[in-house]
């Protein structure tokens, strides 16, 4: 009796994805601002303030300046942020307070067809941001090409990942101020723990196999080589990480979503 | 296909409440049909289950002749379906006229036809000047008239409103219902929920009233209140025992509120001058009877969650 729709989506989540573009052009100015300055902001912290203690940087056999080291790190963390927020504070806003998912579900468009699309937006934001913050970087010689170009597949690969956990977050959620769980248990320490600002080894080893669980470690791991030039086959088991935390995650917000929304 | 909707034995439970009781009607097409009924009777429920918000608990429903238990079914009806939902659920980050274009995206209208059909809406609703206005600086009632451009945008063949008029100023009300009577005029199949008697009875042809899930009793407006209230009311303030025993000896038709009686009469004029001369010191008044009698007849007085 019941219509049991499965994890099934069509074109149509592409007008979800468009629609968010056009509210995304009309604050276009706004939004690029933080991508552009935050790497200019990192790079002066770190670059001259933190440098000075730190000095050189070894990683994978090579010595490297901390600026060099923490900045294919940079954009990892934007990739994280900028989908992670937009599937969960900006999914939230527009399911919970705009009402804009059930204006949707009055029209030829599925649930499945607006969660697919809120999701591969946050993972366009996440190339979006991924794209200018690595052109400033870039003019700082930090990123070292042609190599550097598989971090934009990359970007996308991970803001799908963060994209679709932040949108289960989103689904089990009462209230929006409960994000801050998520965001101090899982977001905070992947910043902080995930080998973005010093060498995972100088962890203790039970901190690194919890770093290793968590997907921004693997994803440091594959900006870094590429933005270094450092390619090896040992590598696609992080992509092949990173897949599969997707494989899981999106229809797990899916699932989730509908068990919120449709009554 | 003579029906737009038709629902049988159709059945929508949350658990274990059920909020829609196994009810059976018929939408015809080129009619204005209305659901009416207290809060929490069903009704909208019922709609959501007729737009494919919801899925059915029990029984069938087809609308627009499409079977929509069936996911394909169900979307070829819903590109056919404009739905005002009881929500302002405009999307405050677009524009009035951005809100028609996007919309129009999701029926897969291209965006050149789009543009087109929006500012021809845009016109029926006299918003046009103001096409590039911010939702949040709308007021309520041209919010109001906006979601109903935006639920023609796709041509429909059935329009849904559920509880178009909630909210509005009397002004605003009168608006929107002059564009609901002009569309009806026009041969689209509405279909209403309200509760709001008068709007029921100026834009349906037939309605339903809902209560507890359950349909109590089904007709046009003018109907329902011949068989229900009969021609005329009379309302008396506070009744002395006098009246009283006058209006049970002569065996009226009534409901006795305590403080105020609702006599139901079909020849007026010469019951009013016999019951005026009995009225205590507020009187007596007779009007016509109309749809809101009835539903309290049918419904109860008591006031709802």
């Amino acid at each position: 009796m019941n219509t049991t729709p499965g994890l099934r989506i069509s074109h149509r989540y592409l007008r979800v994805w468009r629609r968010n573009v056009v509210v995304y052009r009309k604050t276009w100015r706004v939004s690029f601002l933080p991508p552009l300055l935050e790497p200019l902001l990192y790079i002066l912290a770190f670059g001259y303030g933190l440098s000075a203690l730190v000095g050189e940087v070894a990683w994978r056999g090579a010595s490297v300046s901390y600026v060099a080291f923490i900045a294919p790190a940079l954009l990892c963390i934007a990739m994280m942020y900028n989908s992670f927020f937009e599937t969960t504070y900006g999914s939230f806003v527009r399911m919970y307070y705009q009402k804009t998912f059930d204006a949707m579900l009055a029209t030829p468009l599925y649930l499945e067809d607006i969660i697919a699309g809120e999701i591969v937006w946050g993972a366009t934001k996440a190339v979006i941001a991924t794209a200018i913050m690595q052109a400033i970087l870039t003019l700082f010689g930090l990123i070292r090409y042609p190599e550097g170009l598989l971090i934009l597949p990359l970007s996308f690969l991970a803001g799908f990942a963060f994209a679709s956990i932040g949108m289960f977050f989103t689904a089990v959620v009462k209230h929006i101020d409960l994000f801050n769980l998520p965001i101090f248990l899982f977001v905070t320490p992947m910043f902080l723990f995930g080998g973005t600002f010093f060498p995972l080894e100088t962890l203790p080893g039970w901190a690194q196999t919890v770093a290793w669980i968590l997907p921004l470690t693997h994803l440091v791991e594959l900006s870094r080589a590429a933005g270094f030039g450092l390619l090896d086959g040992a590598l696609l088991w992080h992509v092949l990480y990173l897949a599969v935390f997707s494989a899981l995650s999106f229809p797990l917000a899916l699932v989730r979503m509908r068990s919120r929304l449709i009554k | 296909m003579n029906y737009v909707v038709e629902a049988d034995n159709l059945r929508k439970t949350f658990g274990a409440f059920t909020a829609v009781d196994g009810i059976t009607f018929r939408a015809r097409r080129g009619e204005c049909f209305g659901i009416l009924g207290p809060n929490g009777a069903g009704k909208t429920s019922t709609i959501r289950m007729i737009y494919g918000f919801s899925p059915l608990s029990g029984g069938s429903l087809r609308v627009l002749g499409e079977d929509v238990t069936r996911r394909r079914s169900l979307r070829r009806a819903k590109y056919r379906i404009g739905v005002c939902q009881q929500e302002n659920n405009l999307d405050p980050e677009l524009s009035v006229l951005q809100n028609l274009e996007v919309f129009a995206s999701y029926f897969d209208i291209a965006a050149s036809k789009a543009a087109g059909k929006a500012f021809e809406l845009l016109q029926f609703i006299a918003l046009e000047n103001r096409r590039d206005t911010p939702i949040p600086e709308l007021s309520g009632g041209l919010m109001r008239r906006l979601v109903l451009a935006r639920a023609l945008i796709n041509e429909p063949d059935l329009l849904i409103l559920d509880e178009p008029t909630t909210g509005l100023d009397p002004q605003s009300r009168h608006q929107l219902w002059e564009r609901l009577e002009g569309l009806r005029a026009g041969g689209l199949s509405i279909l209403l929920t309200t509760h709001y008697m008068e709007e029921a009875s100026r834009l349906c042809d037939r309605l339903i009233i809902m209560d507890h899930g359950r349909i109590l009793v089904e007709g046009s407006p003018r109907d329902l209140i011949r068989e229900y209230a009969g021609k005329d009311i009379i309302e008396v303030g506070e009744p002395g025992e006098e009246l009283r025993a006058f209006v049970r000896d002569r065996g009226l038709r009534h409901d006795d509120l305590g403080h105020r009686i609702i006599i139901y009469c079909d020849e007026r004029d010469r019951l009013y001058r016999e019951l005026s001369g009995r009225c205590g010191r507020d009187g007596c008044i007779l009007r016509t009877a109309t749809l809101e009698d009835v539903f309290l007849k049918l419904t109860g007085r008591e006031l709802r969650e």
